[in-house]
């Protein structure tokens, strides 16, 4: 408990520590939304590589000094617009078009990341630095945040049905592919955000884990969006907690906070049923023997 | 009526069927019949502008699709869909709703009563709030049914409908067709086996990478046309016993 009043106190005295805290809890609410939408469409794949193919993006920005959100904008769409491209054109399929495409603008991502010897640590891109949030990254994540509230508020009813079936929206003459495309955007705004405090390589936790715990809870999509968001922020307050308290790397504190809560609710979440069926189980076993 | 003219559908240059033509009467069920692979879920696709279509006219009324694309309601084959969804029956009816108010608009309270009653109509209404994948696959199918009440369609294409059902399920759509016929609305329904073909169709479309034959079931359901569409031991076996009873 000792350790809980150390942290509040450091909260209340350091403003770094503050804004650490603040872009984290926005980053977890607005991956948990977005990543709802990611695992119900069956996308985690796509989450994934959308958050590698954004390297070069990021290197880019450095290199010509413009917002990291607009280089990595331009490449998260030139990237899911090749993934559709490759399947769509070829009797490839969906999850090795991305394979290709991603792995390619990753490595590009390196390879312009060293060209560009800027300050930018690579180490920093790839596994986040929460703690070195400017005020300037605090603002963008606040736009990005209201941006994927508006989005998910405005298009709840189009998200909703181009994910449980797309085919119906399309009888009635809605243009699937436009959302599939804007759903990408605010994904790789997400990501981006997403870069500071857990890194590319495990802004898919964030994005999958929160949603997927979320979905173990509940059979009402609004509710799932909302419980995400909240598991997305408590995974982001406890792992900057433990961060704080033993030291440890805060993105990967965040992802084990977070698949923490998983593997909590996978034990005990209603609709998973281990620890009910193990009970339902032992209770017949009983009867079957008295 | 939808007419349907010279419309030709291929699969990397391997056409499914070309140049078919045939209308579908309004205040009638039709039936789509054929063997397995002879192209019914191709042409309503293609009706629907759901494939790319090589040559053809659709239209309804004289209307063109895009004119008419808000009239339809489809109750596709749920082979495919996600049962695991977070959505409760109540919500998956009231997505019916949604190709007409568009975009930024909620549905109304008006259009959450209509919803209930459409549960009603086809025997759900208490189970308006289980999720989806706790239904029997009758119960699922009366529920994509109840959705294309909610659209208030004047076209109406259901692909297989009364596969894997069960009786109560089937009588409750049955009720709802007829009810559609009567309003004068045109009924479109893809069916694979042969039985009840006469008990369930007005007209009858069979379909074996072309048309084979249209018109009144009576004189389309014959034993000379099943006999050239699916085969000799088929139409003996249907026309055995007292003639069309089937």
């Amino acid at each position: 408990m000792n350790s809980v009043t150390t942290f509040v106190t450091a909260l209340g005295r350091y403003d770094f520590l503050q804004s650490a805290l603040i872009t984290a809890i926005m980053v977890g609410i607005m991956s948990g939304m977005i990543g709802s939408f990611i695992i119900l469409r069956g996308m985690s794949m796509m989450g994934d590589a959308i958050s590698h193919a954004v390297l070069p993006g990021v290197a880019v920005a450095y290199m010509l000094g413009i917002n990291v959100m607009i280089g990595a904008s331009i490449f998260g769409i030139l990237a899911a617009g090749l993934i559709g491209l490759v399947a769509s054109r070829s009797k490839i399929k969906t999850d090795t078009s991305i394979g290709v495409v991603f792995s390619a603008f990753y490595a590009l991502g390196f390879i312009l990341i060293s060209l560009a010897e800027s300050s930018t640590n690579l180490h920093h891109i790839l596994f986040g630095n929460i703690l070195a949030v400017s005020d300037t990254d605090m603002m963008t994540t606040t736009v990005v945040l209201g941006l994927v509230i508006l989005f998910v508020v405005f298009f709840y009813k189009e998200l909703l049905i181009t994910s449980f079936d797309p085919t119906f929206a399309q009888t009635y003459g809605f243009r699937v592919q436009i959302l599939h495309y804007a759903l990408m955007l605010v994904l790789t705004l997400v990501t981006v955000s997403a870069l500071q405090t857990v890194g590319i390589i495990l802004v898919v936790a964030m994005l999958i884990t929160p949603a997927a715990t979320a979905f173990l809870w509940t059979d009402r999509l609004a509710v799932m969006l909302g419980l995400a968001a909240t598991l997305g922020a408590i995974s982001s307050v406890v792992g900057l907690y433990f961060s704080y308290t033993f030291n440890w790397a805060s993105g990967p504190a965040i992802v084990l906070v977070a698949a923490g809560l998983f593997g909590i609710s996978f034990v005990v979440s209603p609709k998973q049923a281990l620890l009910p069926t193990l009970f339902k189980g032992k209770a017949r076993l009983r009867r079957a023997t008295a | 009526m939808l007419e349907v003219q010279n419309l030709t559908v291929a699969y990397s240059d391997t056409p499914v069927f070309t140049d078919v033509a045939v209308n579908f009467n309004a205040g009638k069920i039709t039936g789509i019949i054929g063997p397995n692979g002879a192209g019914k879920s191709t042409l309503i696709k293609a009706m629907l502008g759901l494939i790319k279509t090589q040559t053809g006219t659709v239209t309804f009324n004289g209307h063109t699709l895009k004119q008419f694309q808000k009239q339809i309601a489809y109750v596709e084959q749920r082979k495919d869909l996600d049962l695991t969804f977070p959505i409760n029956v109540f919500d998956v009816v009231l997505t019916g709703t949604y190709g007409r108010l568009g975009l930024f608009r909620q549905p109304s309270k008006a259009d959450r009563k209509r919803c209930l009653e459409a549960l009603k109509q086809v025997d759900l209404a208490e189970f308006a709030d289980r999720q989806i994948g706790q239904l029997s696959g009758g119960q699922l199918q009366r529920v994509f049914v109840a959705r294309a009440i909610l659209q208030k369609a004047d076209l109406i294409i259901l692909d297989e409908p009364f596969v894997g059902i069960d009786l109560q399920s089937e009588t409750a759509i049955m009720a709802i067709l007829h009810g559609w016929r009567d309003a004068g609305k045109t009924i479109i329904v893809v069916h694979h086996d042969l039985n009840k073909v006469s008990r369930y169709f007005d007209d009858l479309v069979i379909l074996n990478h072309g048309i084979v034959d249209y018109g009144p079931v009576a004189d389309v359901y014959t034993p000379t046309n099943i006999e050239r569409t699916f085969s000799a031991d088929l139409s003996a076996v249907l026309f055995a016993q007292g003639g069309a009873q089937a």
